[in-house]
């Protein structure tokens, strides 16, 4: 065969292979999404809100999983949220360009993409087993670990991208470098800071493995964060591999309650994330 | 720029100015500080309880809790071969399968795909990997195991006589759908989207003329690809395989749904078996006994240094790329 022709023919091929391998990519993620809602959506009725979960055969709902796990996100979030962006901020603004700073930097890339049941394992091993006791505490300690590797690089990235003249505006003025910081650089990156916050919430949201042995579950609503604590995920994982039919029905409209939530969280912060990167 | 601004610290404080008090500096300074040291003793801490927690195991059981494949609570003997074997093993294939597929994808968003639908489709590629691990594993159990059962294993089965020995030594297995290659094909899903999304952004980081100049040279569009693109950024290339890997290796709830958690070794790829993770999501709030509980932190401890390992040497490889 002619060499020009044999060259067209293999890039072709090239060309159609890599647009097939983006329409499997797209097609699992329209089949999950299809899944959800097909499975789902019929069990979605008001009951799921306000019932606790039911014995099998009787009628429940998911309210004990849905508030415990706002409860132990919120929990997580706050601590997140306030060490991530101060440990960012040093990142950014103090020692990032120092030796420590940069083992730091990377060690909290590697906390970013590590395992969280091993999360989990760690916040039983210092939470749980000393105190005699699975706990939302220890469920929202171990959430707010996962997110803080975010919010932390998130935050530092937003600082970075300041410019240097604010900086050198505020202190031209006398201010100290905290309070430019804090009255100046934090308000001019308010935008990507709550970004790092929504990208961190939307980690934690779906996580199952740390909070297995962490809140271990509760089938009863529970406002007392020192008692065991039910949470979506866990109620997810015990009823869809139960044997009762209503109990599955129940976890895919959990499934789907989390999916929405979390792909809400991640389109929201994109769009606040493209606003700030606007000029 | 850092530096420079640190030293104008040195320059005399006004007393009017606002929040000027040194002591205020002072405490907003170590906090910042004490913060970035609690990640770090937040790792120190994962290592240490996991090596602590899983002491006794490895006192008890020695080098043999590496290659022996019993897991037996009622005897209290256990060997973590079999879901360190089942971790290796499903983490290696869901490469196999993903990789191809994230160079597909990242090329044709990078260098084929139209301006316009580019964004939309990266972002809908992303948003794959925003989707809970737990709603994988349920979509697995329910969708994917029984289509892959009724499907790949049933006509395999019907057809053993005809195949080639080790080919249905291969495909053996109960066909319910929840094995090794379903475990893997689920990972491969998982960890597509962000194997895709780091390697797009190497990708952009070629300059122009790079590129250009191998078209110039009449290069088709293949060519530029496999002979210019890929070498030019084959460190951080490297780096993004390793870093799907480390995913794929910890990635617990949605194997724990679909790979079928027996112990002991798989004997092949439509066997059932277990991971690393998916033997202490399973098993570890309802532990038996302190052996037990110590035997799963140890095999936690064994995660984390594989993780921790393969992690690192992504994150090298691709901190090289980009300077």
């Amino acid at each position: 065969m002619d060499r020009a022709l044999r060259r067209k023919i293999t890039n072709s091929v090239f060309i159609g292979l890599c647009g097939a391998a983006t329409l499997v990519a797209l097609a699992f993620l329209v089949m999950i999404l299809w899944s959800l809602v097909a499975k789902g959506f019929g069990g979605l009725d008001a009951k799921i809100f306000t019932m606790t979960q039911p014995a099998p055969g009787s009628p429940g709902g998911l309210l004990n999983g849905i508030v415990g796990s706002i409860m132990m996100c919120v929990l997580g979030m706050v601590l997140a949220v306030i060490v991530g962006i101060l440990a960012g901020t040093w990142l950014a603004e103090y020692g990032g360009k120092t030796m420590y700073g940069q083992i730091v930097r990377f060690l909290n890339d590697v906390l970013l993409s590590a395992p969280s049941i091993l999360v989990g394992l760690f916040v039983y091993e210092i939470l749980v087993k000393p105190f005699h006791g699975f706990s939302g505490y220890a469920g929202g300690v171990a959430l707010g670990l996962l997110a803080v590797p975010i919010v932390t690089r998130t935050t530092e990235d937003m600082l970075t991208l300041q410019p240097n003249t604010l900086r050198e505006a505020g202190m031209a003025l006398g201010a100290g470098r905290g309070f430019v910081i804090r009255s100046i650089i934090w308000k001019a990156a308010g935008a990507g800071l709550f970004t790092g916050g929504l990208l961190g919430f939307a980690r934690i949201s779906g996580e199952t493995a740390p909070l297995l042995f962490t809140s271990l579950g509760n089938q009863f609503v529970n406002y007392n964060m020192a008692k065991p604590m039910g949470s979506l995920p866990t109620t997810i994982f015990q009823f869809a591999l139960s044997a009762y039919d209503d109990w599955q029905r129940l976890a895919w409209v959990g499934a789907l309650l989390i999916a929405v939530a979390v792909l809400a969280v991640n389109i929201v912060g994109r769009l606040v994330a493209r606003e700030t990167h606007r000029p | 720029m850092t530096a420079t601004m640190m030293d104008s610290d040195s320059a005399p404080p006004r007393e009017t100015a606002p929040g000027q008090s040194e002591l205020s500096e002072t405490i907003f300074r170590g906090l910042c500080f004490g913060a970035a040291t609690l990640l770090l003793a937040a790792l120190a801490g994962v290592v240490i309880s996991l090596a602590i927690g899983g002491w006794p195991a490895f006192r008890q059981f020695g080098f043999g809790f590496f290659t022996s494949s019993a897991w037996d609570p009622v005897q209290e003997n256990y060997g973590a071969a079999g879901p360190i074997v089942g971790t290796i093993v499903t983490s290696i294939l869901a490469l196999i399968i993903a990789l191809p597929l994230a160079t597909g994808v990242s090329v044709f968003l990078v260098e084929f795909c139209p301006r316009s639908i580019a964004k939309p489709v990266a972002v809908a590629v992303e948003l794959l990997a925003g989707i809970p691990s737990i709603v994988y594993g349920m979509w697995g159990l329910f969708v994917l195991a029984p289509w892959f059962a009724t499907h790949v294993q049933m006509p395999l089965m019907m057809d053993a006589a005809n195949l080639p020995d080790w080919l249905s030594a291969l495909v053996a297995g109960i066909p319910n759908g929840a094995n090794i290659f379903t475990a893997s094909l689920i990972l491969a899903i998982m960890i597509l989207p962000y194997m895709s999304a780091v390697f797009r952004e190497l990708l952009l980081t070629i300059p122009a003329q790079v590129r250009e100049a191998a078209y110039g040279l009449g290069s088709t569009n293949f060519e530029v690809v496999s002979k210019v693109m890929i070498p030019y950024v084959r460190r951080g290339a490297v780096g993004v395989v390793m870093l799907g890997l480390g995913r794929a290796l910890g990635e617990t709830m949605a194997v724990t749904f679909i790979i079928g958690n027996s112990h002991g070794f798989p004997h092949s790829l439509f066997d059932s078996g277990s991971t690393i993770a998916s033997t202490i999501a399973n098993e570890f709030a309802e532990a038996t006994s302190d052996m037990h509980t110590a035997a799963l932190i140890a095999l936690g401890l064994v995660l984390f240094i594989l993780t921790f390992a393969v992690l690192a040497v992504a994150r090298l490889l691709l901190a090289s790329e980009k300077h």
